[in-house]
């Protein structure tokens, strides 16, 4: 196998909770707690779970937007996180991100040419014909006309918008993108096209895609692998056809259970997934079955990822 | 986009004043100090002196005149000094937080606490009077509310998508808080300084009155006030004129300031002063 684009080896993030000024220790939220991830070169690799599970502090820590407290983020080999991360400058030609809301990631001040323009700019694009070039190379991909980018953000639909976002996110040809619940914002007729946009930007240039979602219906349309994380720790990660034809972990089944129609998704009946007692492997128990929200302010019980089947990961404890 | 009352209102009010201190030379019948004429002193409104004369027997009318630069002058430049410091305060506070934004917290509080006019009074009393301390003394003491808008409006705009992709795009901090953050804030910012403006005008008027602002013969309405105070049972012209300038100009900065905000944030239309 080769060696991954992005590597995220037992990351933890805390965060102090106020209120506690005299004499005891602070108490720390736990949002993620040891997470590795491996994203390879080309892959789309879904992080999937509930609000609050991680999933986004995550993705922020790849960004560079939160520091990690603990654990490393390497790319390409190199550390990606940490004292010696990289600046925000060489960071941007190595991942860039699509935001959730679409109606919040676009400045309302800026036509979209400025938006794009500006990072290309900050990046030593200064002719103005290379500019024009890429930016109408770029709306053309996200499916726009150049002759749009002279409009400003609240003259555009959501679905336009998140379009644009991506072409920002684009701008700069990064290696990796980070989607943030990409169409979760968006009317349930638009998230197909967006979707099928994504995966068509993909292929053509060879991007590789870290989504964040919480909704699995997106997630089976272009993952080629899935995580499913709960209390800042994976339960279950494999590629995403055991994912989701053999879920193992309860938390992941009661995910899959809240497909309103598996059957349409997967070609499957709920009963045949979702049905029926989780059963843990011989000689082992699930630590903690996601049944009950955790308590943040301790760390998780010691638990490790097995491997179930080649590839397919779920989080046990000895019995 | 519908007009507002208060804007128009305050508008043509705020235009008045500004017209009147920058046309004060065509305007004006007589000069504002060397025309003194005792024979003529405390002589009632007529058809040449439109606002009478004081005690001295200057025009009334045209030292108004010229006291709207003053008023002008001190409403502006100290507000844009206001609004220099409170902006970059407020913005740089909200943005790095940590202990700058734990000191800029304490300094605005501080601030908020000391009643701004006893602190221009100290600050004048160390540089003396004068238009350039008057206009230093009201510029750093009137920040703190700019500071706090300035503040709040770019913590709710640093979560926001657009700030965050420019971090992931490579603009450095500075870049980011110029380019993102200050024309999104700019709406807010501009109401207070404009409501400033009508407060920066009555602390003139004050400091004036006090005798530290404007020193005499040189008019400005608040020291025309205490030029009027001794004899306004004789000759009441000569405070109520200034009187009503003062209030004509600080009404029509705050209408100009309301009307402003309910123009620039459309969630504020229902609610009224």
């Amino acid at each position: 196998m080769n060696a991954p684009l992005l590597s995220i080896d037992d990351l933890h993030v805390r965060f102090p909770l106020s209120g506690s000024w005299f004499g005891r220790q602070r108490r720390m939220l736990h949002a993620v707690n040891g997470l590795s991830l491996d994203l390879a070169k080309g892959e789309c690799l879904s992080i999937v779970g509930e609000s609050g599970c991680g999933k986004s502090t995550t993705a922020l820590s790849v960004m560079g937007l939160q520091e990690p407290t603990q654990g490393s983020i390497l790319f390409r080999g190199k550390p990606f996180s940490g004292p010696q991360a990289p600046s925000r400058m060489e960071r941007a030609m190595a991942a860039q991100m699509v935001f959730q809301d679409p109606y919040a990631s676009l400045n309302p001040r800026q036509t979209v040419w400025q938006s794009l323009a500006q990072p290309l700019r900050l990046h030593n694009v200064t002719a103005r014909s290379e500019l024009s070039d890429r930016i109408e190379t770029v709306m053309r991909s996200v499916g726009l006309t150049p002759e749009q980018a002279t409009r400003y953000p609240h003259e555009f639909s959501g679905g336009q918008r998140q379009r644009i976002g991506i072409a920002r996110a684009l701008i700069l040809q990064p290696e990796i993108v980070v989607l943030d619940e990409p169409v979760s914002a968006l009317d349930v007729s638009i998230r197909a096209q967006i979707i099928n946009l994504l995966l068509d930007l993909q292929e053509e240039f060879g991007l590789s895609y870290l989504m964040i979602s919480h909704d699995l219906s997106v997630v089976e349309h272009m993952s080629d692998r899935v995580a499913v994380m709960f209390f800042g720790q994976i339960v279950e990660t494999g590629p995403w056809s055991a994912i989701f034809s053999d879920p193992v972990h309860p938390y992941t089944r009661r995910l899959i259970a809240t497909i309103p129609d598996p059957g349409a998704v997967l070609g499957l009946s709920r009963e045949a997934v979702v049905d029926g007692p989780a059963q843990a492997p011989a000689g082992w128990r699930f630590a903690d079955d996601g049944s009950s929200a955790p308590d943040v302010t301790q760390e998780p019980k010691p638990s490790e990822l097995v491997e179930v089947a080649p590839g397919h990961f779920v989080r046990l404890s000895r019995s | 986009m519908k007009l507002g009352f208060n804007l128009i209102l305050g508008g043509v009010l705020t235009g008045l004043v500004i017209l009147a201190g920058l046309l004060a030379p065509w305007l004006a019948h007589f000069d504002p100090v060397l025309d003194a004429d005792l024979m003529n002193a405390e002589l009632p409104p007529d058809a040449t002196y439109w606002f009478g004369t004081d005690a001295q027997g200057r025009d009334v009318y045209s030292r108004m005149l010229y006291g709207a630069q003053i008023s002008l002058t001190v409403g502006i430049v100290s507000q844009i000094i206001n609004t220099l410091i409170g902006v970059a305060l407020g913005m740089s506070a909200a943005y790095w937080g940590g202990w700058w934004d734990d000191i800029v917290n304490g300094l605005t509080n501080v601030m908020l606490a000391i009643p701004s006019l006893i602190f221009a009074l100290a600050v004048m009393a160390v540089l003396g009077p004068g238009l350039v301390s008057l206009l230093i003394a009201l510029g750093l003491t009137n920040w703190s509310w700019t500071c706090r808008i300035a503040r709040s409006s770019t913590l709710s705009l640093k979560s926001l998508g657009y700030v965050q992709a420019a971090q992931t795009l490579g603009y450095s901090d500075t870049r980011i808080m110029f380019t993102q953050i200050l024309p999104n804030i700019m709406g807010p910012v501009l109401v207070m300084a404009t409501l400033g403006m009508g407060s920066a005008v009555l602390s003139e008027a004050a400091l004036s009155f006090l005798g530290l602002g404007i020193q005499p013969p040189f008019p400005s309405w608040g020291s025309m006030l205490t030029d009027a105070r001794q004899m306004i049972q004789i000759a009441p012209w000569t405070a109520i004129f200034p009187g009503m300038a003062i209030f004509l100009a600080v009404l029509g900065f705050n209408l100009l300031g309301d009307g402003l905000r309910d123009m620039l944030d459309p969630h504020m239309r229902t609610r009224k002063l």
